[in-house]
């Protein structure tokens, strides 16, 4: 893998941060953007903009088309086994919600359990919190494993007569830790149980083969696959593409409407309502075919080899407190200067021009699980070097003396 | 000392680090020191200041007429930007801290702690600050 030319194709990459050279390791909370995204979509929108799918003019079909193929990109990018299935929302949040709407205009019922994580994003939390306090419902919480990573094998435990779905990170946010979701899946089929993969941190690490995994729902967001934002994606099931009410409704989700009754479109356009985010579809679509272009497997070992060298250089620095301290990681890296607050290390570090992220990330059950306030988070894109992690590294050193 | 005299002081202090960010950033460190610390029973949540990333606790009280600060933070930083704060507002009387504009900060650079993206909530600490001076003088 060339990083110097990859690097080349995004103009952010060029800026300097307090007269440093801007060092982006906030890739996990979103990616910058090449060139040829943000070029697709000022093209959209100097050739091709018009509304989708009721235009008999030539831009209007020329935007459907392109958001029809920005779909069979999406499905194949994931495997999934068909285009109908990819829904198009505003992210991963947006799908989480639209799923708990859903399910619970028919699936859930007052005492229901939903089975999550203590690792789970507040959006893999309050959709299900929200429902749980209006019907009694109850949250069930799988453990992390001595790998810090969700453990899959109290699933079997905690699952009762009572469990309706299971929903769980794919990747964590806060740790980068990764769930064994194929077992997960395994067991939610052998209790006829749906389950939830919430893929905004591993779909633009790993490689998610939907074909091959089988959820019931699996959602991520583009602006985190360096895309932009305001788009994700939500993967239905067959059964539940017919399934799920969908949560709203409005134009461009009908075959007829009169005053007394509506007859809904079939599939993904049910799930559509309003004027989509075309622009955002079709430049994730470009972000999609950049990082196929790369190679999934080697944008991967790429970002392996840098969080394992920067892993391993934190590991013998006694000031610093690793979470999720394990090898089977994607992405992300989190630590504590000892003494310090995140906010203090993440503000001296800016000042050298690196980006990381501090707080709570998001996960405030999984701050609680560890006792801690935050933690320091840097996580990893296609575009970071090892000279960046070593830059890191150094000043991070500089830190913590300024900082003792 | 009036609070403008003190913010004069500051900017003084603070020139002599010129553009040298960790000079000034090392000297803010060693200001947290200075910072006349809240008493441990005080620490309540009522005193926490909603929108830092870091938890900072204040409070205030009337001191032969003049308003006296105390407070802490878990953050080394914030701990150093409060002292300041605290060194040119802390024991003046409600009105002087009600009137001050406070310019001092912009002037010796550390203005992009100002900015609202910053979840070091410095604006929310002034805000207080006055909120509290007003409170004690309209009880």
């Amino acid at each position: 893998m060339n990083t110097e030319s990859i690097r080349a194709a995004f103009p952010i990459l060029k800026e300097t941060i307090n007269g440093y050279p801007l060092v982006y390791l906030d890739n996990g909370a979103t990616t910058q953007k090449p060139a040829r995204v943000i070029d697709a979509i000022t093209s959209y929108y100097t050739h091709t903009n018009a509304n989708v799918h009721r235009g008999v003019h030539t831009l209007s079909q020329r935007a459907t088309i392109q958001l029809e193929a920005a779909r069979k990109t999406v499905a194949q990018f994931f495997n999934a086994p068909s285009a109908g299935q990819i829904i198009f929302t505003a992210g991963t949040t947006d799908s989480i919600n639209s799923v708990a709407l859903g399910l619970a205009e028919k699936h859930l019922q007052e005492g229901d359990e939903i089975v999550l994580s203590v690792a789970e994003h507040h959006s893999n939390i309050l959709p299900w919190q929200h429902w749980a306090q209006r019907h009694k419902g109850k949250l069930v919480v799988l453990p992390l494993n001595k790998e810090q990573s969700v453990d899959v094998t109290a699933l079997e435990d905690k699952i009762t007569p009572r469990t309706k779905l299971i929903a769980l990170t794919h990747v964590s946010n806060t740790l980068g830790t990764i769930t064994d979701v194929e077992a997960a899946v395994r067991i939610a089929k052998l209790h006829a149980i749906p389950i939830l993969i919430d893929g905004a941190q591993s779909a633009p690490h790993l490689t998610v083969n939907l074909g091959k995994l089988q959820p019931d729902f699996f959602v991520c967001s583009a602006h985190k696959m360096y895309g932009p934002t305001g788009t994700g994606i939500l993967y239905l099931s067959e059964r539940w593409l017919n399934e799920l009410p969908a949560p709203r409704t409005g134009g461009g989700t009908i075959k007829t409407v009169t005053f007394d009754h509506t007859e809904y479109a079939e599939g993904a356009l049910r799930f559509e309502p309003g004027t989509p985010h075309v622009a955002g579809i079709i430049g994730f679509s470009e972000a999609l075919k950049f990082m196929s272009d790369i190679g999934l497997e080697a944008i991967a070992q790429h970002e392996q080899s840098l969080l394992i060298h920067a892993q391993n250089q934190l590991r013998a620095l006694p000031e610093i407190d690793l979470y999720g301290d394990h090898e089977h990681k994607a992405g992300v890296i989190s630590f504590n200067v000892k003494g310090a607050h995140p906010f203090d290390v993440g503000t001296l570090l800016d000042k050298y021009g690196i980006a990381v992220r501090t707080g709570h990330h998001c996960t405030q059950p999984l701050m609680q699980h560890y006792g801690i306030q935050g933690t320091v988070r840097a996580s990893f894109g296609v575009y970071n070097t090892i000279e960046e992690t070593n830059f890191f590294i150094e000043k991070l050193k500089k830190v913590i003396k300024m900082l003792s | 000392m009036t609070i403008q005299e003190i913010e004069n002081e500051v900017v003084e202090e603070f020139a002599l680090f010129g553009d040298d960010w960790e000079l000034k950033y090392e000297h803010l460190i060693e200001l947290g020191k200075t910072l006349p610390v809240i008493a441990h029973d005080l620490k309540t949540d009522d005193r926490i200041i909603q929108g830092c990333q870091s938890r900072v606790w204040l409070n205030a009280e009337l001191q032969n007429g003049v308003v006296h600060f105390t407070a802490d933070s878990d953050a080394i930083l914030t701990k150093g930007m409060i002292a300041l704060i605290i060194r040119v507002l802390g024991d003046h009387r409600a009105e002087e801290i009600l009137a001050a504009d406070l310019q001092f900060i912009k002037q010796i650079g550390l203005a992009e702690h100002l900015s609202p993206t910053r979840a070091n909530g410095l604006v929310s600490m002034l805000q207080r600050m006055k909120q509290e001076a007003l409170r004690l003088i309209n009880p």
